[in-house]
C-alpha cells in the first residue's frame, strides 16, 4: 500500500533472518565438503585454506622469514644499494617474495589427501575379500580384510597396507598420517615448520621453498657481512655494530638456520634426483642393502627424469572437493553390511512417497505383532554384552601377540550371532528383510563396530610399544 | 499408484540391487589406472567387450593426463616461473582431462549403461579409488534379481 511502509517491512525481515534464504525459503543452506571433512585439518577462507591441526611452529617460521628480511631491508640494503649496487635489494625483494609464494603454496594447499572410503566401499572390500580367501566355518562373514596385499610393480613385489581408519588399502607410497589422521599420497613427511604434511601435490613448492630460502639465508647472510665490513673500514668495526645493530640478529638469525636448510635442500635434491620419499628412504626400503635384486621401481631412467617428473610434471587435483556442496543423496553416515555373502545394498534414503510410507509401515506393524520373537530379538542383543565384557579384556592382552589377538578378536565374537540371525531371517521373512535391512543390520552395527574399535586400539598400543 | 509418480521417482524407487567396485591396478606403479577384470554380477546386464571398451578408455584418459612430456614440462616450468599464479587464470591440464573423462563418462551412461540399469559413477567422486557401477533392479523381469 503504503511504499515507505511495504520498505520498512522489507528491510526490518531481512535484518532479523539470519540469512534470506533461510526465512524465505524455509531451507537449509547446504553444507560444503569441508565442514564435514573426518580427519584433523583445518580450514580457512571456506575451504579454500587447508592445514595440519598444529600451526604454531609455522607462525614462527613467518615470523623468522619475515622479521630477517625486513630488518635486512630496513638496515642494509640502504647502505649496500648506495655503496654497491641497487640490484642487491631488487635481488633479495625476489628472493623474499619468492620464498613466502612457496612457503604459503605449501602451507595452504592439500598435500594429497585420500578421501576415505564410502561405507558401501568399504563394506565391498571386507566381502570381497572374504570370499576369496580362506572359507571360514560357519557364515559368509564379511569380517575384517587381511591387513596386506601384495602387488608386483616394475618386477618389484610391493606390499599395499589396508588403512583402518580410512577403510582403503593404500596406493603404493601413500601413508597415513597420524598427526592429520589421512592417508595421503606419495607421503614424503608431516613438516611442523610448514604446518601441515608433504605429500604428492605440495611437494615441489615444498622443495622449492626449502631451496630458496637457502638462497636467501646464503644472500642476506653473505651482504650482511660485506655491509659491516664496509663500514667497519670506513669507521671502524664497534661502531660499525653500533651503526647497524640488527645486522648481528641477522647474521646470527642465518648463521644457525643456514646449515640445517642447506642440509635439508641438499638430501631433497638427492630424494628427488632418485624418486624416493623421506619415509621410503628412512625405512631403506629401496636401499640395495636389503637384497641383491632391490631397485626402485618407481625411479625413471635417469635423474633428470625424475627431477622433472617431481618438479615439472602434471599437476594432479584435488581429490577431497573441500569446497563441494554436500549433496543430499550422498552416503555420509555408516551403513551397515547385513554380513550375507551376496552383498546387497541397502535401501537407498530417497524419499518414498506417503502411501507407500503407510502401507509398508502398516506391514511392519502387522509383522511386529504376529512374530515378536524376531523383533525383539533376544540372540543378537545377548550378545553385544558379551562381546563388550571382551574389549578390556583384549586391549589387557594386545601385548602378548596382535595376530593371535586379531584372529581372535576376528573370528569370535560375530560368527554365531551371524549364523543365528540369519537362521531367523530365512525361510519367511524374506519381505521384512526387503523392508528393514537395517533391523539385522543394527544388531550387526555392535560388533563391526567394536571390532574396529578394537582393532584401532590395538594396533595403537602395538605402535607404541613397537617404538 | 506407479503411474503417478514421475520417471525420476520410478528411478529412485527403482532402488539400488547392488553396487560394484572396480578396484585400483597398481602394476605400472602409481598412475591411475583400473583394473579391466569382467566383474561376475554384470555377466547378465552387459557384454563383456563393451564393458572392457569403456575401461580402456578410461585408463587411456588417465594414462594422457599424467603423461610427462614436452607439454608437462613446459606448463610446470611456465608455472614456477611465474610463482603459480598462472593457475588463477587458467586450467592445468589434468583438470581439462578430467573435463574429458567426466563427458565421456556421461556419455557412455546416457548411451549404454543406463538403458541396461546400470550407472557408472565419475572415479573423481571417490577420490580415484575405484570405479562404482550401480546396479539397479530390473523391475521389468518382475524379480528382484
Amino acid at each position: 500500500m503504503d511504499p515507505g511502509m511495504t520498505e520498512c517491512q522489507y528491510s526490518q525481515i531481512s535484518t532479523v533472518a539470519s540469512s534470506p534464504m533461510e526465512s524465505q525459503l524455509g531451507k537449509k543452506i547446504p553444507k560444503r565438503k569441508w565442514q564435514t571433512f573426518p580427519g584433523r585439518n583445518k580450514f580457512y577462507c571456506n575451504g579454500r585454506i587447508m592445514m595440519g591441526r598444529q600451526t604454531g611452529v609455522f607462525y614462527l617460521t613467518l615470523v623468522l622469514i619475515v622479521v630477517t628480511s625486513g630488518l635486512f631491508f630496513a638496515f642494509d640494503c640502504p647502505f649496500l644499494a648506495y655503496s654497491l649496487s641497487p640490484a642487491i635489494p631488487a635481488i633479495g625483494a625476489f628472493l623474499f617474495l619468492f620464498v613466502m609464494g612457496m612457503l604459503l603454496r605449501a602451507s595452504f594447499s592439500d598435500p594429497g589427501v585420500l578421501p576415505r572410503a564410502t561405507p558401501d566401499e568399504a563394506a565391498h572390500l571386507e566381502c570381497q575379500i572374504a570370499d576369496d580367501g580362506i572359507n571360514s566355518p560357519g557364515s559368509g562373514g564379511c569380517r575384517s580384510p587381511p591387513r596386506t596385499q601384495e602387488v608386483v610393480i616394475n618386477g618389484q613385489t610391493v606390499k599395499l597396507k589396508y588403512c583402518f581408519t580410512c577403510k582403503i588399502f593404500r596406493p603404493p607410497r601413500a601413508s597415513h598420517c597420524s598427526l592429520c589422521d589421512n592417508c595421503v599420497e606419495r607421503f614424503d613427511h608431516h613438516c611442523p615448520w610448514v604446518g601441515n604434511c608433504v605429500g604428492k601435490r605440495n611437494y615441489r613448492y615444498f622443495y622449492l621453498f626449502i631451496l630458496s630460502l637457502s638462497f636467501l639465508t646464503i644472500f642476506i647472510f653473505a651482504f650482511v657481512i660485506t655491509h659491516i665490513v664496509l663500514r667497519s673500514n670506513q669507521t671502524g668495526f664497534l661502531s660499525a655494530l653500533k651503526d647497524s645493530p640488527a645486522s648481528v640478529l641477522e647474521v646470527v638469525v642465518c648463521f644457525f638456520s643456514m646449515w640445517s636448510i642447506v642440509g635439508l635442500s641438499g638430501f631433497h635434491t638427492y630424494l628427488i634426483g632418485s624418486n624416493q620419499t623421506t619415509n621410503e628412504d628412512i625405512k631403506g626400503l629401496w636401499s640395495s642393502k636389503r637384497g641383491k635384486g632391490n631397485y626402485n621401481p618407481y625411479s625413471y631412467s635417469s635423474v633428470i627424469t625424475n627431477c622433472c617428473a617431481a618438479l615439472c610434471g602434471p599437476l594432479p587435483p584435488s581429490l577431497i572437493d573441500r569446497r563441494g556442496f554436500i549433496q543430499p543423496d550422498t552416503p555420509q553416515t555408516a551403513i551397515q553390511s547385513n554380513g550375507t555373502t551376496a552383498y546387497v545394498a541397502p535401501q537407498p534414503q530417497a524419499p518414498m512417497c506417503d502411501q507407500d510410507q503407510c502401507i509398508q509401515g502398516t506391514k511392519f506393524v502387522f509383522q511386529a505383532a504376529t512374530t515378536p520373537l524376531l523383533h525383539s530379538d533376544p540372540i543378537s542383543l545377548g550378545s553385544v554384552p558379551p562381546l563388550l565384557g571382551k574389549i578390556p579384556l583384549g586391549v589387557a592382552c594386545s601385548t602378548l601377540s596382535y595376530p593371535a589377538q586379531h584372529a581372535a578378536a576376528a573370528s569370535m565374537p560375530s560368527r554365531p550371532w551371524e549364523g543365528q540371525a540369519l537362521a531367523h531371517r530365512d525361510p519367511e521373512h524374506e519381505a521384512n528383510r526387503q523392508l528393514y535391512p537395517q533391523a539385522p543390520g543394527l544388531g550387526a552395527y555392535g560388533p563391526s563396530s567394536q571390532d574396529s574399535l578394537h582393532q584401532d586400539s590395538v594396533r595403537g598400543l602395538v605402535k607404541l610399544s613397537s617404538v | 499408484m506407479a503411474e503417478t509418480h514421475s520417471l525420476q521417482d520410478i528411478r529412485q524407487q527403482a532402488s539400488v540391487a547392488a553396487k560394484v567396485f572396480i578396484q585400483r591396478d597398481y602394476t605400472n606403479g602409481t598412475m591411475c589406472q583400473f583394473q579391466t577384470k569382467f566383474p561376475s554380477e554384470l555377466e547378465s546386464r552387459i557384454d563383456k567387450q563393451q564393458f572392457e571398451e569403456t575401461l580402456r578408455m578410461l585408463n587411456n584418459l588417465y594414462a594422457e593426463a599424467e603423461k610427462l612430456g614436452g607439454q608437462s614440462y613446459v606448463e610446470g616450468c611456465l608455472a614456477c616461473l611465474t610463482a603459480y599464479t598462472i593457475f588463477l587464470c587458467m586450467e592445468t591440464h589434468y583438470e581439462k582431462v578430467l573435463k574429458k573423462i567426466a563427458k565421456y563418462i556421461q556419455e557412455q551412461n546416457d548411451k549404454i549403461y543406463a538403458p541396461r540399469g546400470l550407472l557408472l559413477t565419475d572415479p573423481i567422486e571417490r577420490g580415484l579409488r575405484v570405479v562404482e557401477i550401480t546396479i539397479f533392479e530390473d523391475r521389468s523381469t518382475g524379480s528382484g534379481r
